[in-house]
């Protein structure tokens, strides 16, 4: 259990519910909804990482504009832990959370172990509904699949739901490319993809945006009063400048949540109801899906939707959990399987049980790390814990400083509905990547040399014992300088004015 | 080789070589509530959906009536209520873009999470829950199940091409997480607790009944 208080910034706290739907006397807060009325003022939006090619991403760097913004960052990790305490709450409401929760992971990870024949018999039995399969090696793959089904059809514009795959894929970015025109409909991504920003949250695209930052960005692009930053104002012309373009679509697109071996279906998980338009509006759904999202049956959805919502916003399920199975009447479906790395991480074996993620977002909700930083500042497609262990795998060196950017206080892997050891996984990346040398140089004769102090006992005491006395003496630039990580958020504690060791042997050495 | 058999390839080349068993799933029902339509009920409310109390008078379908008194277009796939359109006339679902009300009845809810489950059987045109500005959902109160487990113990995932769990409203709370409904689809979702008519040839009786 948490010591952290119940509210974390008070003053953010809005003396009125305005805001609020009150029904029977009660606020509600499903789906992604505050439990308090928060209210923050207006500020510059900071933006994400500076990505340049291949080099590594500094997330510290990010992170620090992130921090000099306060209201975002206030607002931002409000939210985020408001999301937490809602899932424990949750939590609390059901006795066999625990047992659930060790369920999945072994579900998961007996299907990870047998992941050929279930995605052989998931095929066999979409085919034999009348779904056309499809098989992509990787990303590019993806792109071109869903190009060529779009062309075979005529289309020239998709409306799609969240997927986290096809960020992953770049699939927007290459939609451009080939003049079809992409309309994300869930609100959060939609206003990243006006704003021409990647989602910050595998769950809440644009949490680290303010009510005033939306206001701007749809100001700019659908045209309302840039003055205006009333959520239900804005939430509302956003449907409205959407609902034309979900009429008028050629194509449908989502993601999948799981892909269920026994029946060849899918089933997606939103709050708005807009996978479904996607999906029933126009003739033609098309989903996007990772091999590692199978389950073998149905009744294993139950353990995975009791859990999902609950964990990633303290909702007991989504708006809408919807099970697609075959085409409707005159329509056509269509499945793309996608492996983008997914088959090599199954043989890593430190890290192919990350491979059981739900994209639920709870560790990201719960960590301190990513709560204040924001997402965007990974510079990655999935942020947060679960990205630190995940985006190396795509690429170790740009994202080599990510699996730093952790505290590995374990709240993550406390917190996963599927029980990944999140924290052990970020810890072993690090030793993987010291070893395969993607680690900046000062950080490398950093640990080079404090690895041969710790070998050696007798030079480790007498370095504490001249550090400690250097502490005591030093002026405040040689510690508080940019040189010393260690002292650049913190006063640095006051050194002992003796060691341990030094205690220990005039008080108790000779005692023996 | 095609991707098919390459990725086949590649995941058979990676499996971890370890022993992990197919658990069974417990039911988890030794401790239902008294009442599975109250708890149906509460869990709905929670979720931001409307539950239509059957008035004192008897006349079940009055506080169906009030709710689509003053809206120009209704349209029924109950044969319990008729609305002003027909969805047995409508060719593609944008014929279906100014619809005010849906009524619609669920093949089964779920008291766990206040959720109603509708299939293309109920829905006739999918679209037509999601394009209407709300919806109303009939339910029998004989149809209500524990929780999820037994949920997708029912006939429906097997047989129908799709079905979707409905709980509560269209929904967002994406921006400083104000709650918001109507975030695209239904801006209410009100369930009536109502009988089905006794009527033999109905498809989606027959079904639910029939595997449990």
């Amino acid at each position: 259990m948490s010591t952290l208080p119940a509210i974390l910034h008070p003053e953010l706290l809005a003396d009125d519910g305005a805001d609020s739907i009150v029904r029977d006397g009660r606020r509600l807060d499903h789906a992604e909804g505050a439990s308090k009325p928060l209210r923050s003022r207006p500020e510059p939006q900071p933006r994400g990482a500076k990505v340049h090619g291949n080099r590594p991403i500094d997330q510290a760097e990010a992170a620090a504009r992130f921090i000099a913004a306060p209201e975002h960052e206030k607002m931002h990790d409000e939210r985020l832990w408001d999301l937490r305490q809602k899932r424990d709450r949750e939590m609390y409401g059901i006795a066999e959370w625990e047992e659930l929760r060790s369920l999945a992971s072994a579900i998961k990870e007996h299907t990870l172990t047998h992941l050929d024949q279930y995605l052989e018999e998931f095929e066999a039995n979409a085919r034999s509904n009348g779904i056309h399969v499809h098989w992509a090696r990787d990303a590019a793959e993806h792109n071109q699949i869903v190009h060529g089904i779009l062309k075979d059809h005529g289309a020239k514009s998709l409306i799609k739901s969240k997927s986290m795959l096809t960020e992953e894929c770049g699939f927007r970015h290459y939609m451009a490319s080939v003049g079809i025109e992409v309309i994300e409909t869930d609100l959060g991504e939609r206003i990243q993809q006006l704003d021409n920003e990647d989602p910050s949250h595998v769950v809440v695209p644009a949490v680290h945006k303010l009510r005033t930052d939306v206001a701007e960005v749809f100001a700019r692009t659908i045209g309302t009063d840039s003055a205006n930053s009333d959520v239900h104002y804005l939430a509302e012309a956003q449907r409205e400048a959407t609902r034309p373009l979900i009429l008028a679509a050629d194509a449908g697109m989502t993601g999948c949540n799981f892909a269920v071996a026994e029946t060849g279906g899918v089933t997606v998980c939103t709050n708005e109801g807009n996978a479904d338009l996607s999906a029933n509006v126009p003739k033609l759904h098309i989903a996007a899906i990772g091999i590692e999202k199978i389950i073998p049956r149905i009744e294993h959805l139950a353990v995975f939707v009791r859990l999902l919502s609950r964990s990633a916003l303290g909702s007991p399920i989504t708006q809408y959990t919807s099970h697609f199975r075959g085409p409707r009447e005159g329509g056509e479906m269509h499945f793309v399987l996608v492996d983008n790395g997914r088959s090599a991480r199954l043989g890593m074996e430190e890290f192919w049980t990350s491979l059981k993620c739900i994209r639920c977002g709870a560790c990201m909700n719960t960590c301190p790390v990513y709560r204040r930083s924001g997402g965007l500042s990974y510079g990655a497609t999935y942020s947060g814990p679960i990205g630190l262990i995940i985006d190396p795998t795509f690429n170790a060196h740009k994202y080599s400083n990510l699996p730093f950017a952790s505290t590995l206080n374990g709240s993550c892997s406390n917190v996963c509905p599927v029980k990944i050891n999140i924290h052990e996984q970020i810890y072993a990346w690090r030793r993987v990547l010291v070893e395969r040398h993607e680690t900046p140089l000062a950080k490398r004769i950093e640990m080079k040399a404090a690895g041969e102090l710790l070998s050696r006992p007798a030079a480790y005491r007498a370095a504490i014992a001249a550090a400690d006395v250097a502490l005591a003496h030093l002026p405040r630039f040689v510690i508080y300088n940019g040189l010393n990580a260690w002292g650049r958020h913190r006063e640095v504690p006051h050194p002992p004015k003796q060691t341990f060791h030094s205690w220990y042997q005039a008080n108790r050495g000779e005692k023996k | 080789m095609s991707s098919r058999d390459d990725i086949l390839a590649s995941v058979r080349a990676n499996l971890p070589r370890v022993d992990r068993p197919l658990p069974t799933v417990p039911l988890f029902d030794d401790h239902p509530p008294a009442s599975l339509l109250e708890a149906f009920k509460k869990s709905l409310h929670q979720m931001g959906g409307i539950f239509l109390d059957p008035p004192a008078s008897g006349d079940t379908l009055a506080p169906v009536r009030a709710k689509i008194a003053s809206a120009k277009i209704v349209c029924s796939t109950a044969p319990e209520i008729a609305g002003n359109r027909d969805i047995t006339g409508v060719g593609v679902p944008q014929d279906l873009a100014d619809v005010d009300f849906a009524i619609v009845r669920a093949s089964f809810a779920v008291a766990e999470t206040g959720s109603v489950l509708l299939t293309e059987a109920d829905l006739q045109v999918n679209a037509v829950a999601y394009l209407a500005q709300h919806l109303i959902v009939l339910l029998d109160p004989a149809d209500v199940v524990v929780n999820l487990h037994h949920a997708y113990r029912r006939p429906e995932f097997r047989a129908r091409h799709y079905a979707s769990f409905h709980t509560g409203p269209s929904a967002t709370a994406d921006i400083e997480g104000v709650l918001i409904h109507g975030a695209q689809g239904a801006r209410s979702l009100s369930v009536m607790p109502m009988a089905r008519l006794p009527a033999p040839t109905d498809a989606n009786r027959t079904l639910g009944r029939a595997a449990i």
